[in-house]
């Protein structure tokens, strides 16, 4: 199959074009064997425009759902668990066993049918831009994983080898001959016998590689048999991204009177991006003094993370590249001018000259800040603040770095120790953060630590019903952290303002 | 010198360009005493002010304008001749030359740079195509001004541009779908992405900070450069036996550190989440140092892991005397913090409290005697082996820095720029899996420039006047041959490495190619049906 995509025989082509010019489109109704599909093949009946509005909305709302839940952390049993009575409602999926005598009747053909046509109409929606291509085909296939695993492993092998992928067994005498080697690769294995491997290039299964959970020799990767699962997703995303690049060039030929175009439109902006849980509105602050000088002083409202960046800041001053990133987009976040910021960074990193600082680093900050760049940077002023999610996920800390998360990137003892030297010596506080991050669940441990530290604020602002829910939902930005602290701290001191904190 | 050098290079120029070589220089002896003569250094600056004025020219005619300016006007230059070529006399009697100087670099572009095995090499073939032509260099000009995006058709054309820009170092791209230099032009700039690059690893020796004693910052010695040997011994046999690369070959970045680049034509077009996956393979230590046990590793250990313990068993020995990392109180508590059982801990800390001076391998030769005496009765003999194990790999395992291997556009120094802090020349260490090479090279000797420079100045000089053949001709099978520059310096066994590397690349590429145009035909053939 990929053989044949690599190679490229013009001759052979324009037979083929010329045949299929004049002929008669062969549309083919499917009869959905399997309950999973890749995709392969897009619908061709005719849907009334309301299903087709319904079903696409019907699948973004769990798109957004199982988004969603990646953006807050959760496990992937809590991810299934959270997602369950949503799917059974607005996207259920059924196998064959659950029809009668396992024959695929009218119910599964409808439920097949609306999935696989609102799959494609969202890819109409979705293949506008790179980014949103990428999005979709993210949780796309966070969907087909949570399918595919709850999937009767019947149904599922059945599904697996309909799918002709290219995979070779590997033959009992090589098993033999690699046994130790084998074993040593496939973790939590006792004996041999209890599993088959096949071989395959090691590009198909990049994740295994990097985890070092299968033998690499030669180029070749000998995956388990139970590893399929990667092997498939692997597979599915990459023909979706292909798949959707196609799409996205023929989009603009699509010959439409403009019933469809405006309903796409509306789709895809409401697939909303989660990660703009920061807005201008964050960074306002009136009358808070904050410039270059302040930060010291400032830094007492930061959340641990940016706490930590500004001591090690503070005692090497110097930071590395990522640390940087991170610490100069939150100072811009929290209102600090790009002057302040370039005198900030001056002075804070006193072993280097001026002309050092201003050919290594000045140009950085201004980019972070979009004073530089190319014309996307500019208009969009920068980057913007990163997010809990984007600190949890992304370039953990390598030696000597202090970006990231520490709640996320400490080990628990360093963890400890700095919360201690933060000023929290609470027991029960200390004790609920382990808790919270031996259950990797490092924005509640922020958030404990948050609300002990305010807690008399907190009570005051409730009880006084100055503040309703809605600003004390649990922080997911750094930026959040930082301007609540702030109003908190200084409850009675900042000009008679509306208090209100857009989320 | 640079003016005894120049003139004659137009002719191979007009030659032909199978003669690319830089500059011969068949009477070159007798411009050797140059560093007296004053003039012959003054002479020199109108030829470069007035190469700049020919930017765009045919380097032919800057060349001929420069030999006759330099023979009728000495000293026409105003005000820079003396303040710039004062410190050109004194840096070749003297050691005290600024390593970026101008006139150095451009001496060594014109005469010594293999710019033909560069291009042979990113080239893959001969016949010049897109893979180099596509390709984006990056410059760093003398005024610290970053040029990225050139790219050039040709090896002279490279040659020429480097000579015209005289950077102080130049770093190698992707190859992008066309021409960088034309990115701005095309209709979608979607349509400029980087199609292949080889993949590079990058160590540095400032990541071994923690456990190196003996030097820090840029600084490095024979003894931590032992940490290098043993990252490319560990890397190399990987990268061959598992992902089955063949043409991997480590170049010494010029200071601390080192790179590896990797040719293979399927590692060229991986795309970054596989390279990504390499470099997570590689992966053992996590976390900074911040992040207490940096080593965790499931058992039973992975086949990659426990071939490079076992590579890396002898070089922990080595580190033990060398580095001493237990020697210090932090050293010796990081080493108790990683052992497993705390009333052994405990015993050792007493033990060792009263001599503080005890070397690091006696105190890790402690930790089994120790366990044997039976001083806890909860020990658990197999977590201590491992213990020990991930000690022993926290201590020696490669640290890469995986950002550069990780994305088809990041840039890496080319292979033979010199490094602007050092003067030393970025020659290769080692290829096609020649371990006893890594072994035996010692950063402390890579040649400077400026001694390059002084050897081709001195060779045949010293050789004696009656000896025709060794001033500048050699033996080439059937006829003479003119001796390159670089042949009659130290740089000569790191080009000819470079070159026998790139010759058996070229070979595979070679056979790839006639295959897949066989196997093309063959399937013309099948298509053929009547």
């Amino acid at each position: 199959m990929l053989r044949t995509e690599t190679r490229f025989d013009p001759k052979r082509k324009r037979v083929d074009y010329k045949k299929t010019q004049f002929a008669n489109a062969s549309y083919k109704d499917q009869d959905y064997p399997y309950r999973l599909s890749f995709y392969d093949v897009p619908p061709t009946q005719e849907i009334s425009l309301e299903e087709f509005e319904t079903w696409a909305i019907d699948r973004l709302r769990i798109l957004a759902e199982i988004e969603s839940c990646s953006f807050r952390n959760k496990s992937p049993q809590e991810t299934a668990a959270h997602l369950e009575p949503l799917l059974k409602k607005y996207l259920p999926l059924s196998s064959n066993s659950s029809a009668a005598g396992g024959v695929v009747d009218d119910r599964l053909r409808k439920e097949r049918r609306k999935d696989h046509y609102s799959h494609f109409i969202l890819r109409l929606a979705f293949s506008g831009t790179e980014d949103l291509r990428r999005r979709f085909a993210r949780v796309e296939t966070m969907l087909f994983k949570l399918r595919f695993q709850a999937d009767d492993s019947r149904e599922r092998r059945a599904f697996v080898e309909s799918l002709n992928l290219n995979w070779e067994l590997v033959q009992d005498e090589e098993k033999r001959e690699l046994g130790e080697q084998l074993l040593a690769a496939t973790p939590g294995l006792r004996r041999l016998d209890e599993e088959n491997w096949f071989k395959v290039d090691w590009t198909r299964v990049p994740e295994l590689v990097e985890h070092r959970t299968v033998l690499v020799r030669k180029g070749r990767a000998y995956v388990p048999m139970r590893e399929q699962t990667s092997m498939v997703l692997t597979e599915f995303s990459n023909r979706l991204e292909k798949a959707l690049e196609l799409t996205s060039r023929a989009l603009p030929r699509l010959d439409e009177d403009d019933r469809l175009t405006p309903i796409l439109d509306h789709l895809s902006k409401n697939f909303a991006t989660p990660d703009s849980g920061f807005s201008e509105s964050d960074s306002s602050l009136p009358g808070a003094p904050i410039n270059a000088a302040n930060i010291d002083a400032l830094s007492q409202h930061f959340p641990l993370c940016m706490k930590h960046l500004h001591t090690t800041l503070r005692k090497n001053n110097h930071l590395k590249h990522f640390g940087r990133l991170q610490y100069t987009l939150f100072l811009k976040g929290i209102g600090l001018s790009l002057e302040d910021c370039l005198v900030f960074w001056r002075q804070s990193f006193k072993t280097i000259t001026d002309d050092q600082f201003n050919k290594e680093y000045r140009y950085n900050v201004r980019h972070s800040y979009g004073d530089v760049g190319g014309d996307a940077n500019r208009r969009g002023r920068g980057y913007a603040p990163y997010s809990c999610q984007k600190i949890l996920t992304e370039h953990p800390p390598g030696t000597g770095e202090a970006h990231g998360c520490p709640y996320r990137h400490f080990s628990v003892d360093n963890l400890t120790s700095m919360l201690q030297a933060t000023g929290v010596h609470d027991r029960d506080v200390l004790r609920g953060v382990k808790e919270d991050v031996e259950k990797k669940r490092y924005h509640i441990a922020c958030n404990r630590v948050f609300e002990w530290a305010h807690k008399s604020e907190i009570k005051r602002v409730k009880d006084e019903g100055i503040w309703g829910p809605a600003e004390l939902e649990t922080i997911v930005h750094p930026n959040t952290y930082f301007k609540r602290s702030y109003l908190l701290k200084n409850l009675g001191n900042l000009p008679k303002q509306d208090v209100r904190m857009e989320e | 010198m640079a003016d005894s050098s120049s003139p004659r290079e137009h002719s191979p120029t007009q030659d032909d360009d199978v003669s690319l070589p830089d500059a011969p220089a068949p009477a070159n002896n007798d411009d050797a005493p140059a560093p007296e003569n004053t003039n012959g250094a003054a002479a020199n600056q109108p030829g470069v002010a007035l190469e700049d004025l020919f930017d765009d020219d045919d380097e032919a005619l800057a060349n001929e304008l420069e030999a006759s300016s330099a023979a009728n006007i000495p000293s026409s230059p105003p005000q820079t001749a003396p303040s710039s070529s004062a410190p050109e006399i004194a840096s070749s009697a003297q050691q005290q030359e600024s390593y970026s100087d101008p006139n150095l670099m451009r001496q060594f572009y014109s005469r010594l740079f293999p710019f033909r095995s560069l291009f042979q090499w990113l080239n893959h073939s001969p016949k010049p195509g897109p893979d180099f032509s596509n390709r984006e260099f990056a410059l760093t000009l003398p005024n610290d001004a970053y040029l990225r995006y050139q790219s050039y058709p040709t090896a002279d054309m490279l040659r020429k541009d480097i000579l015209r820009h005289n950077p102080s170092r130049f770093e190698i791209g992707p190859v992008y779908t066309t021409n960088p230099r034309d990115r701005k032009t095309l209709r979608k700039s979607s349509m400029f992405r980087p199609l292949s690059k080889e993949i590079v690893f990058d160590i540095d020796l400032t990541d071994y900070d923690d456990i190196r004693t003996c030097c820090e910052k840029a600084n490095i010695c024979n003894k931590c450069w032992a940490f290098a040997t043993m990252a490319i011994k560990v890397v190399d046999v990987a990268l061959r036996d598992d992902f089955g690369f063949e043409h991997i070959i480590w170049i010494y970045s010029g200071r601390r550190g080192v790179h590896a680049w990797i040719s293979d034509k399927d590692a060229r077009e991986l795309d970054d989440d596989k390279r990504k996956a390499i470099t997570g393979y590689f992966e053992v230590l996590k976390g900074g140092v911040q992040g207490g046990k940096r080593v965790n590793l499931r058992r039973p250990l992975h086949p990659h892991i426990v071939r490079s313990l076992e590579i890396l068993k002898p070089y922990f020995a080595q580190v033990l005397v060398d580095q001493e990392p237990f020697l210090s109180k932090t050293g010796q508590d990081r080493l108790l913090q990683l052992l497993p059982d705390k009333s052994l801990t405990e015993a050792l800390a007493k033990k060792w409290a009263s001599s503080p001076e005890r070397p690091s391998h006696k105190k890790w030769a402690d930790i089994d005697s120790m366990a044997e005496t039976g001083v806890s009765k909860t020990l658990d003999r197999k977590a201590l082996l491992q213990a020990k194990q991930d000690i022993v790999l926290e201590y020696t395992y490669p640290r890469l820095d995986v950002e550069v291997g990780k994305k088809r556009i990041h840039l890496l120094k080319s292979p033979f720029v010199v490094h602007p802090g050092t003067g030393r020349v970025c020659v290769p260490i080692t290829a096609g899996g020649d371990m006893k090479r890594a072994d035996s090279f010692d950063p402390l000797s890579v040649p400077k420039v400026n001694e390059l420079l002084r050897e081709v100045d001195q060779f045949g000089a010293g050789a004696g006047d009656g000896d025709e053949p060794s001033n500048g001709f050699v033996e080439d099978g059937v006829t003479m041959r003119k001796l390159n520059d670089w042949e009659k310096t130290s740089l000569k066994p790191y080009v000819e490495l470079f070159d026998g590397f790139v010759k058996t690349l070229l070979k595979s590429e070679m056979v790839r190619v006639k295959r897949e145009r066989d196997e093309d035909g063959a399937t013309g053939t099948d298509g053929m049906e009547f």
